[in-house]
């Protein structure tokens, strides 16, 4: 398939692959930002390519996995309500907040609908004039334009039954917390290509000047990845601190200009909580305020809501590439996929997930230092 | 009740069952006092995941299903029950068919009914003989459309040589259903000597796949959805006995020996796709496997719809094809009968069973690399990022 096999070649992988050996002398931690690139790795089977003196670290760029449980309970609670339908990406029906999911409200007779673009929500709120139609707006850089077109829309069209549930974060702030952080381990970045080509790389730049660390700008094809990786460790071997484009062929350094105008028409930049980080300042957007009767935060009666996440969850030591999943109590035990304490257990792209179905690989006597329930009982 | 994981199927104190659950109230009590207590079921609502086929169908079948209903022939977990009655052996199975649109690019609602059953009877070897067809049907269902999906029925029983010897009828208020459901029952006969289950799976045994995956669900969800691709998408509906009977034959000419049949399993991969397919099976015959991504038939269309909704096709449903686990010596012989039939020209080679990591699938990547393949856990969500 055109655009896809390229970026696909086994044999081309190989070249590159052995390049980063050539090159490679010591051994270097990188982050993948982004969730779609860990899909990518995983589902590639990319990492059990690299030689081992490379480790790829699990970023905190899963979009799913980063939403508070607050703003999940809020959802949630806007959802039960008979006068609304509820709009979602499909993978937040899944994620469990402090009871169930949005599947177990939609069971219990919520509506709640999966969307592929916000937009249809404005078919939705125009076909049900008698109902409030809320769209969970989350998500990075990369989905903020659509979302913001929905707003826009909204307020255009005067349809004051569409609001936003709005739960946007950023990257650099994020990249900048994982780099200040004392523990900090993460050497150099695959930076977020779909993020880049909404907001271009220039404010990358200042963070990679600070810090003196690589952050290459990556795409999400198995090739992709490897060349990325491969463009990170030639900095860190030449021990150059540099933003570079491995994404070429999708985004320049200064994005999408029309993206970014809309994007700041209906968004203002404000502080942000994490999941299993927590607030980050200026880390997100929020609707200004000429939006405030699309803002499904002031419109329902969800404020008092102030969820506690479970004290015993190190998810977010996890996100920022300090611990490894091996080294959490709960994992697969108390925390697993079907009833996940935090938010690295919640996606299949996150970190203590993706632990949790390599830790079936292991053989019994490699079972000790990573706790995992394999298929036919306790390993 | 098809089509369950046994990994799933353990006691009450497994991790799924920890006391950490929050959401513990819909506990089943015991009927009686001082027997062992009945597995921990966790929802309080079934939700919609609990049909996808994947691990919240096991926890159904193993929690709420099987203790009440337990004996030797159910708790094999087959797609059919081989009953022995008076030296023969019957195959026997029954499925439910529940689809919107009713009508879809290559099929309905009414052929899925008729293949289906006989393709769950065709996957013991057996030579489908009648079915019995019950339908729910929603008050203000156009006749037409039941007039459509019932010629449709005819025509797919008359193209499987099955005959549909009797039936049931209900009507539900409106909104009390979804246009039409509809339950078939089927009845077969096994005639030859073989001995085809999801336990037998044996290392060094070859798997076979009929060819292109994931037509079906990708047709219904285009359609679904309101996708517009280029080109529709068919669904691969067909009955799979004819192309049962030619690998059978195919085995018979290699003069396969009567206590060791070299096809060990036949199974449709429908709902949860080839993946958890074949997850069940290495579960069931505690073997592990290890495929090539490369060797996976997928036409460019299907590919390129799951590439846009972050689909797998490996997890799409499908409703024509079937996966068979065959001794590596006949392999050859049953892939070149499969490719000399209509239904199996596409077929390949995908990989092969391994004595290693039992229960757990792994594959080769295109690009070089290695996963595995997990039980998907309840519906394949589209994804945001």
């Amino acid at each position: 398939m055109k655009y896809l096999d390229e970026y696909r070649d086994s044999r081309i992988a190989r070249k590159v692959v052995d390049e980063i050996r050539r090159v490679q002398t010591k051994p270097w931690v990188i982050m993948e930002v982004c969730g779609g690139q860990t899909h990518s790795i995983v589902r590639n089977g990319i990492d059990d390519l690299l030689p081992n003196g490379v480790e790829l670290v699990h970023g905190p760029g899963c979009p799913v996995c980063v939403t508070p449980l607050e703003m999940i309970d809020k959802a949630h609670a806007i959802a039960r309500r008979p006068d609304v339908i509820f709009c979602s990406f499909g993978d937040m029906l899944r994620v469990p907040g402090s009871e169930g999911d949005l599947f177990t409200i939609k069971s219990e007779g919520g509506d709640v609908r999966v969307v592929y673009s916000p937009l249809d929500c404005i078919k939705i709120a125009q076909a049900n004039p008698d109902k409030k139609v809320v769209f969970f707006a989350i998500g990075f850089e990369t989905t903020a334009p659509a979302n913001a077109m929905l707003a826009w829309r909204a307020r255009q069209d005067g349809l004051k039954n569409v609001s936003l549930l709005v739960s946007h974060v950023l990257v650099p702030p994020a990249l900048a917390a994982i780099l200040q952080s004392p523990q900090n381990r993460v050497q150099g970045f695959l930076g977020p290509g779909h993020v880049c080509a909404v907001m271009g790389y220039e404010e990358y730049e200042p963070i990679s000047a600070r810090f003196h660390v690589p952050i290459v700008i990556t795409g999400f094809e198995p090739l992709d990845i490897l060349q990325g990786t491969l463009m990170t460790i030639r900095q860190l071997e030449t021990e150059r601190g540099e933003v570079e484009n491995q994404y070429s062929r999708i985004l320049g350094r200064d994005g999408n200009k029309p993206a970014q105008k809309l994007v700041f028409q209906v968004f203002q930049i404000g502080d942000r909580k994490w999941r299993g980080i927590g607030t980050i300042p200026k880390s997100g957007y929020h609707l200004r305020p000429e939006f405030a009767e699309h803002d499904a935060e002031k419109l329902f009666d969800v404020a008092q809501i102030d969820t506690r996440e479970s004290e015993i969850c190190i998810s977010g030591e996890i996100l920022r590439g300090i611990k490894k999943p091996k080294d959490c109590p709960a994992f697969g035990t108390l925390c697993t996929p079907q009833s996940p304490l935090g938010a690295t257990m919640v996606s299949a792209e996150g970190a203590c997930a993706a632990y949790y179905a390599y830790g079936r690989h292991l053989k019994k006597n490699e079972s000790v230092d990573i706790p995992v329930h394999s298929v036919g009982g306790v390993a | 009740m098809n089509r369950p994981n046994s990994a799933e199927n353990q006691p009450a104190t497994d991790a799924n069952s920890q006391p950490d659950s929050a959401n513990q109230a819909a506990e089943i009590p015991s009927p009686l006092l001082g027997s062992c207590p009945l597995p921990i079921f966790q929802h309080k609502n079934i939700v919609l995941g609990h049909g996808s086929g994947g691990k919240l169908t096991a926890e159904l079948i193993n929690k709420v299903f099987l203790p009440a209903f337990t004996n030797p022939i159910l708790d094999k977990l087959d797609d059919q029950a081989v009953l022995q009655i008076n030296g023969s052996r019957l195959a026997f199975t029954t499925d439910s068919f529940v689809v919107t649109p009713i009508f879809f690019p290559g099929g309905d609602i009414g052929t899925l009914a008729i293949n289906g059953t006989v393709n769950d009877l065709a996957m013991s070897g057996a030579r489908p003989l009648y079915l019995a067809a019950a339908f729910i049907l929603e008050e203000g269902l156009a006749a037409e459309d039941l007039r459509r999906v019932v010629d449709s029925m005819g025509t797919a029983a008359c193209a499987a040589q099955v005959q549909l010897v009797t039936g049931d009828t209900k009507v539900v208020n409106r909104g009390k259903g979804d246009k039409i459901f509809i339950t078939t029952t089927g009845i077969g006969i096994i005639e030859r000597p073989v001995d085809i289950s999801a336990s037998r799976a044996r290392p060094g045994d070859k798997i076979l796949l009929s060819g292109f995956i994931g037509d079906h669900g990708m047709a219904i969800m285009s359609q679904r959805e309101n996708l517009e691709f280029e080109g529709a998408i068919e669904s691969d509906c067909a009955s799979l006995h004819g192309l049962v009977d030619a690998m059978l034959d195919a085995c018979d000419t290699i003069g396969a020996n009567q206590s060791e049949h070299p096809i060990h399993c036949l199974r449709d991969p429908t709902r949860g796709g080839v993946a958890t397919t074949l997850n069940e099976i290495t579960s069931q015959s505690k073997v592990g496997m290890f495929l090539r991504e490369s060797s996976i038939p997928v036409r460019e269309s299907v590919r390129g719809a799951c590439e846009i909704l972050g689909l797998d096709p490996l997890y799409v449903a499908n409703e024509g094809k079937l996966v068979a686990i065959v001794a590596p010596e006949a392999a050859d012989s049953v892939l070149q009968q499969m490719r000399n039939h209509a239904l199996g020209q596409n077929a390949m080679i995908i990989g092969e069973v391994i004595s290693e990591h039992p229960g757990m699938v792994r594959m080769e990547t295109g690009v070089g690399g290695t996963r595995i393949l997990d039980v998907m856990f309840g519906e394949q969500l589209p994804r945001i990022c």
